[in-house]
């Protein structure tokens, strides 16, 4: 039944979507063209009923150009289908952020940035999700050490005091 | 780490004053810290709350206290090196991980485990997700001030590891699956001595039910609070008893049966408000589900093998390691290199007692997991926390809290 879904969207996105293949065990899967991701998702939401994305996650084929590939994988409720699409993203390019689609996507994108370091344009909150603030580097990067070390941090001031509100100079 | 401090916010809101006495009553938003170390979280999460009097006015969730680098280790071991790792996300139901990751890797190794190892992964699978449920109940409760549950919850819990350590050899991280089977066959008596702790259970949840869903105060504190309509929880992508509370009947087991789940018959309880109630009534119901289907299975199972014939992916038995050149060869190969999965990727998912479990595997071909993504079940509903809760009082932020049921060993992986 996905596989409708697929052949669906080649047809309407010929230049988005590219190379579908059926996978292991019977997934239905294509690829898409980074550019054109949100208008695919958008899509598929709205015509064929994908109203859940369970999993959105990326891959570093390190060695390969473009070297990301950020996986969708989607879910249709009424349908029970399930499809995959795979977006590549070179170092450095921005991918549009499916959020306005899925409110459920925020935290994988997040995670995509943060393990990655692949930037997602207009995404609302896009912050280290795992990772602490000051931590350099992205983590799951095949070229990121297994036990990478991190510089020391210093120690940071705690909250303001506000139940005293303005007071003398040097403290308010 | 950063401080949301707003004192631009307490600046502004105070209004001209004409008199003392006749000054309003200004309310100033206090910032306050859940966590990460609080008794109420289950699990290091800390959740900065912005409240005004009582009222939740904003909520922003901090998670990765408990980050150990889970999809980065499995990257450096070998395919079945992963599944202690796999024990310790969900830590409350390390076997529904290990059956999950199983999974995942025989669909991309084409390999189907041999019919009692089914049965056996679906009776386990379920003895865990009972524990888990209890575990939640026992919890939940607890915070809520209802002190007895838990020691209930706790007596049933701790009959059902007793026989789960006669399995497989540990109360809590069982590392039971392997890759074309299980480690063990169940030994002598064990089915007798589960039907008894089944029994036991079941006595154990109806008492449950009883203290808690005739208690007027747990039914206030949990009706009609952290609410989310069907197709919220859809596009927030929840899954799992969060889901099913909100009227969505979307469960792995009937929609993508796996195992030997379209053999069994059981229902799926569905709620119909969305909200914590409906949450804990519906983990109630499914601990019923989930006995009837182990009663089913010790019924229907047959003696048989526990694991694949084929030396590729299976360790040999040890005589033919030592007696044979093959099994010696097989049995280095796959203890050195890995077992071999082919070249590709997949997705598979499963019911775990949160909801939809996923693995995302990359293989290239060698012994070791090019990349291993895990779709943790609550993630949806703990990003879905801010939704759920801001508007209402703090002391219904705690009853939303537990209903989620994320357990700290699989969201931060």
């Amino acid at each position: 039944m996905s596989k409708a879904v697929i052949d669906a969207l080649v047809g309407r996105f010929p230049a988005a979507v590219h190379d579908p293949y059926v996978g292991v065990g019977g997934d239905d899967c294509a690829f898409v063209r980074r550019e054109s991701i949100l208008e695919v998702c958008r899509f598929l939401k709205a015509e064929s009923g994908f109203d859940m994305a369970p999993y959105i996650t990326a891959v570093d084929y390190l060695g390969q150009t473009p070297r990301f590939e950020v996986v969708y994988n989607l879910y249709a409720t009424k349908a029970n289908a399930r499809v995959r699409l795979r977006v590549k993203v070179g170092e450095g390019e921005e991918l549009p952020s499916v959020t306005s689609v899925w409110r459920g996507a925020d935290w994988f994108e997040r995670y995509c940035f943060d393990m990655y370091g692949i930037r997602i344009a207009a995404h609302p909150d896009l912050r280290r999700l795992l990772m602490y603030d000051e931590f350099e580097g992205h983590p799951l990067r095949k070229d990121y050490p297994l036990r990478g070390r991190q510089p020391l941090l210093e120690e940071c001031e705690g909250p303001q005091d506000v139940v005293r509100g303005p007071g003398p100079a040097n403290r308010g | 780490m950063s401080h949301e401090v707003n004192d631009t916010e307490v600046e502004t809101k105070r209004p001209p004053q004409p008199s003392p006495l006749d000054a309003p009553l200004e309310s100033k938003r206090m910032t306050l810290n859940l966590g990460p170390s609080h008794p109420a979280t289950h699990g290091v999460t800390k959740a900065v709350a912005q409240l005004e009097g009582e009222t939740v006015k904003d909520l922003k969730i901090e998670i990765g206290f408990l980050h150990r680098g889970f999809e980065k280790s499995c990257e450096n071991g070998t395919w079945t090196q992963v599944f202690p790792y796999t024990d310790r996300l969900n830590y409350v139901s390390s076997i529904n991980n290990n059956v999950g990751y199983a999974l995942a890797v025989e669909k991309l190794c084409g390999i189907e485990a041999p019919e009692r190892a089914q049965y056996l992964r679906t009776i386990t699978s379920e003895l865990h997700r009972l524990c888990d449920h209890l575990t939640l109940l026992g919890a939940s409760a607890m915070e809520l001030g209802a002190a007895t549950v838990v020691f209930f919850a706790i007596e049933a819990r701790d009959l059902l590891w007793d026989r789960l350590t006669e399995l497989c050899g540990a109360r809590l991280t069982s590392n039971y699956c392997r890759v074309g089977g299980v480690t063990r066959d169940v030994p002598e008596g064990w089915i007798e001595k589960t039907l008894k702790v089944l029994d036991r259970t079941a006595e154990v949840r109806d008492e449950i039910g009883a203290l808690l869903l005739r208690n007027r105060i747990f039914v206030d504190r949990t009706r009609g609070v952290g609410k989310i309509s069907r197709r919220d929880a859809i596009d927030y992508g929840f899954t799992g008893p969060c889901l099913r509370a909100s009227g969505e009947p979307y469960d792995v087991r009937k929609a993508n049966p796996y195992l030997v789940y379209d053999r069994l018959d059981f229902d799926i309880p569905v709620g119909t408000n969305g909200d914590t109630l409906d949450r804990f009534i519906l983990r109630i119901e499914e601990m019923k589900q989930s006995d009837k289907m182990v009663r089913q299975c010790f019924q229907q199972m047959a003696p048989g093998e526990i694991t694949l014939k084929d030396y590729r992916y299976v360790l040999p038995p040890k005589p033919e390691v030592y007696g044979t050149i093959e099994g010696a060869m097989a049995h280095f190969k796959i203890i050195m290199e890995g077992i071999k999965v082919p070249k590709g990727e997949t997705y598979a998912s499963t019911e775990a007692p949160n909801g939809e479990l996923g693995f995302y595997l990359v293989s290239d071909g060698n012994g070791r997991p090019y990349k291993l993504g895990l779709r943790c079940p609550t993630w949806g509903p703990l990003s879905a926390l801010p939704f759920m809760t801001v508007g209402g009082l703090l002391a219904d932020l705690i009853p939303v809290y537990d209903s989620i049921n994320y357990i700290a060993g699989e969201v931060e992986q």
